[in-house]
Order: structure tokens, then C-alpha cells, then sequence
């Protein structure tokens, strides 16, 4: 497909555009980022995802795909060559989707709160910081088990759950860094250490993970802004 | 064919739509499974067992290997039993339904939940944001019989609480979300979905439905 053809619409900060991006860099496809800043959002992405107003989006000469996981599952369908990001057999694959649906409803909001928490706010971040600890405890586990003694949890090759947890290095070394305590443990997570090791070396992602402290400026921005926002919506009322 | 002989168990809640989308997906592909009722309040070693990470129903377990979360069973289901299939073949028309599936899931059942519970202060606030989730997903459905097409698919499935559990909810929380007034070509949906002949004997009974949620809004 030539390169016009294909469009992503991401930020060089977002974890989920950057799934897409491993996703078609495995699979060797040409494509154009468009760089989204969502202040303001654009109106490319207004119409493009209508429901969620969210990048990334991923657009077709005439469609538009919305949403991270379910969009690499569409390039592992449309590009069949290999490497196959979902696992060939129906449990396994069932598997992996299970185990980045976790990701999603447990680490991303965990996330989240502890990035909106003030930096000293320990007793706001604390309950969000312990489901992180779990989310990782977990991920140790699912590792250990489901790898068979290979690099990464797709095996000898990135795969699904890699793309799932391995585009939030970065935002995890941000956590790791505001809150002067470690997330992913030499100790605690032997296996999945290695993996992060592993998982940035690879070619469809060296480069592409986001220096910590650049997100941490952007994130300081982003807290001012939700705060200015809420002054604002409540000085209205 | 392995799965003609397999072993399929289905751990679930009969009041739960979660649980009810794994039976409408089992009933559709004719696969016959041993259920078993969860009481969350005590629950069973199996479902500690199987579901360690969540402790939730459903979990479908399939020849012992088991499997959580109700839209993963519902695709590993479609894969593993081929017939009536309830997913496209187009990659595109498959990313849309998986889309609408997820939708409902992280935005429009919330919404719905949120509107039926909500206390006087919040109700206005959740209403509003109700309709505008039906809206979205009358928007999805067009002119189509199903959101699958002329056959129930994924996301009829998914959206199983809409086509069921909300004239029950509303009823009770004396709100008029899905009326065919608000919402016709929804509200017909709903009509062709719960009168389905497979998925209307896989849907829990209307009253006792009513009397569940009812007691539990006394609370």
C-alpha cells in the first residue's frame, strides 16, 4: 500500500498510538503519522472518532479505526505476512485479549489518577499506586507462566500483550520517577525487567518510546489545564 | 472435530448480562454446556480457581482451560464453533463491531447504569448523558435489522442489557430512556432482539428480573 494511503493519527506522547505504530512497524507497512496535539483538538479527529473524540485513529483512504487494541488486531488480519501479533490457536489468542483488556481497565485509570494526584499527595496516590503494584505482580505472573522461557510474552517474537504493556515503559518510568520508588523491581519482577529490556531493543520500537522527563513536562501541562478547566467550569456555575 | 466432544461449562449469574451474553452465544452455535449459578456472595472455589485475576462471572471453561471476561469468551466462541458465524469476515466490518462491543462497555451500559441508579442530585446529569449513548448506538444500527445484519452478531450481543435489562431498569427507576418515541429504530431493535427465537429462550424471565432489581434498588 503506498505510503499516502495509510494515516495515523497519534502523539509522540500517547502509549496507545504508539501500539499502532510497533504494530505496523512489525509488519513493515508504510504510513504517515500525523501528529495530534489534542490542545485543541483537531478537527480531523473530531470527525474521525465522533464517539470518543480519542486518538489514535488509524485512517483508511476512506475509513477511519478507532481505538488501540482493536485496530492491531485489524493490521494482524489485513497484514497476514509475519510476524503474527495475535497468537495462532483460539485460547491463547483469547488469552492475550483478556490480558490487555486487564491492562486497560486496571493500569490505565491507576495511571491516570496518580498523574492528576499533586506530586505530594502521597494519600491520594497510594490506593492507585497499590493496584499498579498488582497489575505488575500479575504481569510477572502471566510472564513467567505464559512465555515458556522466551524474551517476551509472544515468545521469540513481539506479540499482542507486549504491544499491550510494553508501549507504557515509558509512562511507567514516569510514575517510577515522581514518586522515587520503583514500579518494575529487579527483586519483585525478575522476568518482566528482562522483557522491558528486551521489548525496547526491538526494531519496531527502538526510538520510539518517549524520554520520561519530556512527558513529565507535558503531563505537568496537561494537570494545569484540567485544573484551569475546572476553575473555570466552576466560576460559571 | 475436537470440539464436538469437548467439554464446556459456563460459571455465571442468571441476572447478570455479562453472564447472559456467553448463554445467547452458546445457544446460538449450539453448543451444549453445563451451567452453573455463582453466588457472589459466597463464592465457589471454581471461580476462585478460574478466575483468580477478577473473581467474576462469566467464566466459560472449555475443556478445563478456562476463560473470563464476557466479550473474550463471546470471540474465542466464535472461533472455536464455526457455524452461525457472529463475527464478519471483513477486517474493517470486524474492527467495527469489536468497536461498538467495547463501546457499549466503556461508555454506553455506564451511562444507562449510572441513569437507572442515579440519586435526585445526579439524575438530570446522568439522564442527559443515557440519551446521548442511545443516540450513538441508534446512529450504529442504520436501517439494519440486527447490528449484525439480517443475523444477530457480536454486538447485538453485547448490547444484550439494552435490548433487555433496560425496559426493566427504567421501569423501576421511573425513567423513560428507550421508548420507540426517543428512539424508534432502537427501540425496534429491541423488539426483534429479545423476540429472537434462540436468544428469547436464553434470556432470564422477565418478572423475576424485575423482582431481583427491584429488591436491590430497596436497598
Amino acid at each position: 500500500m503506498a505510503k499516502n494511503d495509510l494515516k495515523l493519527l497519534g502523539g509522540w506522547f500517547s502509549p496507545f498510538a504508539l501500539r499502532v505504530r510497533i504494530a505496523l512497524n512489525l509488519k513493515g507497512v508504510e504510513y504517515e503519522v500525523i501528529e495530534e496535539t489534542l490542545n485543541p483538538k483537531s478537527d480531523l479527529l473530531l470527525k474521525s472518532n465522533p464517539v470518543h473524540k480519542k486518538i489514535p485513529v488509524l485512517l483508511l483512504a476512506d475509513k477511519a479505526i478507532c481505538e488501540s487494541a482493536i485496530i492491531v488486531e485489524y493490521i494482524d488480519e489485513v497484514w497476514t505476512n509475519a510476524p503474527f501479533i495475535l497468537p495462532q490457536n483460539a485460547y491463547d489468542r483469547a488469552n492475550a485479549r483478556f490480558w490487555v483488556a486487564y491492562i486497560d481497565e486496571k493500569w490505565v485509570p491507576a495511571l491516570k489518577s496518580i498523574l492528576r494526584a499533586e506530586d505530594d499527595d502521597d494519600e491520594a496516590k497510594k490506593p492507585h499506586i497499590e493496584v499498579a503494584e498488582e497489575v505488575f505482580e500479575r504481569m510477572e505472573e502471566a510472564f513467567n507462566k505464559g512465555s515458556e522461557g522466551k524474551a517476551l510474552f509472544g515468545g521469540d517474537t513481539i506479540g499482542f500483550v507486549d504491544i499491550g504493556l510494553g508501549s507504557f515503559l515509558s509512562w511507567i518510568r514516569v510514575v517510577e520517577k515522581i514518586n522515587g520508588r520503583k514500579l518494575l523491581d529487579e527483586t519483585k519482577h525478575p522476568g518482566l525487567i528482562q522483557w522491558a529490556q528486551t521489548f525496547s531493543a526491538h526494531p519496531a520500537v527502538n526510538g520510539l518510546l518517549p524520554e520520561p522527563d519530556k512527558l513529565i513536562e507535558i503531563s505537568k501541562a496537561f494537570k494545569q489545564n484540567l485544573m484551569a478547566a475546572a476553575a473555570a467550569a466552576a466560576a460559571t456555575k | 472435530m475436537a470440539s464436538e466432544s469437548s467439554e464446556v461449562r459456563l460459571l455465571g449469574k442468571w441476572a447478570s448480562p455479562f453472564s447472559n451474553r456467553v448463554d445467547l452465544a452458546l445457544k446460538l452455535k449450539g453448543v451444549p454446556y453445563k451451567y452453573s449459578e455463582e453466588d457472589l456472595a459466597n463464592k465457589s472455589e471454581d471461580l476462585l480457581k478460574y478466575n483468580p485475576v477478577h473473581k467474576k462471572v462469566p467464566v466459560l471453561v472449555h475443556n478445563g482451560n478456562p476463560l473470563p471476561e464476557s466479550l473474550v469468551i463471546v470471540e474465542y466462541i466464535d472461533e472455536t464453533w464455526k457455524n452461525n458465524p457472529l463475527l464478519p469476515q471483513d477486517p474493517y466490518e470486524r474492527a467495527l463491531a469489536r468497536f461498538w462491543a467495547k463501546t457499549l462497555d466503556d461508555k454506553i451500559l455506564p451511562a444507562i447504569w449510572n441513569a437507572c441508579w442515579s440519586d435526585e442530585k445526579g439524575r438530570e446529569k446522568a439522564v442527559e448523558e443515557a440519551l446521548e449513548a442511545l443516540e450513538i448506538l441508534q446512529e450504529a444500527l442504520k436501517e439494519k435489522r440486527f447490528f449484525g445484519g439480517e443475523n444477530i452478531g457480536l454486538v447485538d450481543i453485547a448490547a444484550n442489557f439494552i435490548g433487555y435489562w433496560v425496559a426493566i431498569l427504567q421501569e423501576i427507576a421511573g425513567l423513560e430512556l428507550l421508548t420507540i418515541e426517543k428512539f424508534p429504530k432502537l427501540y425496534k431493535w429491541s423488539q426483534e432482539f429479545a423476540n429472537h427465537p434462540v436468544i428469547k429462550d436464553g434470556l432470564p424471565p422477565r418478572d423475576e428480573l424485575f423482582a431481583f432489581f427491584k429488591a436491590s434498588a430497596k436497598k
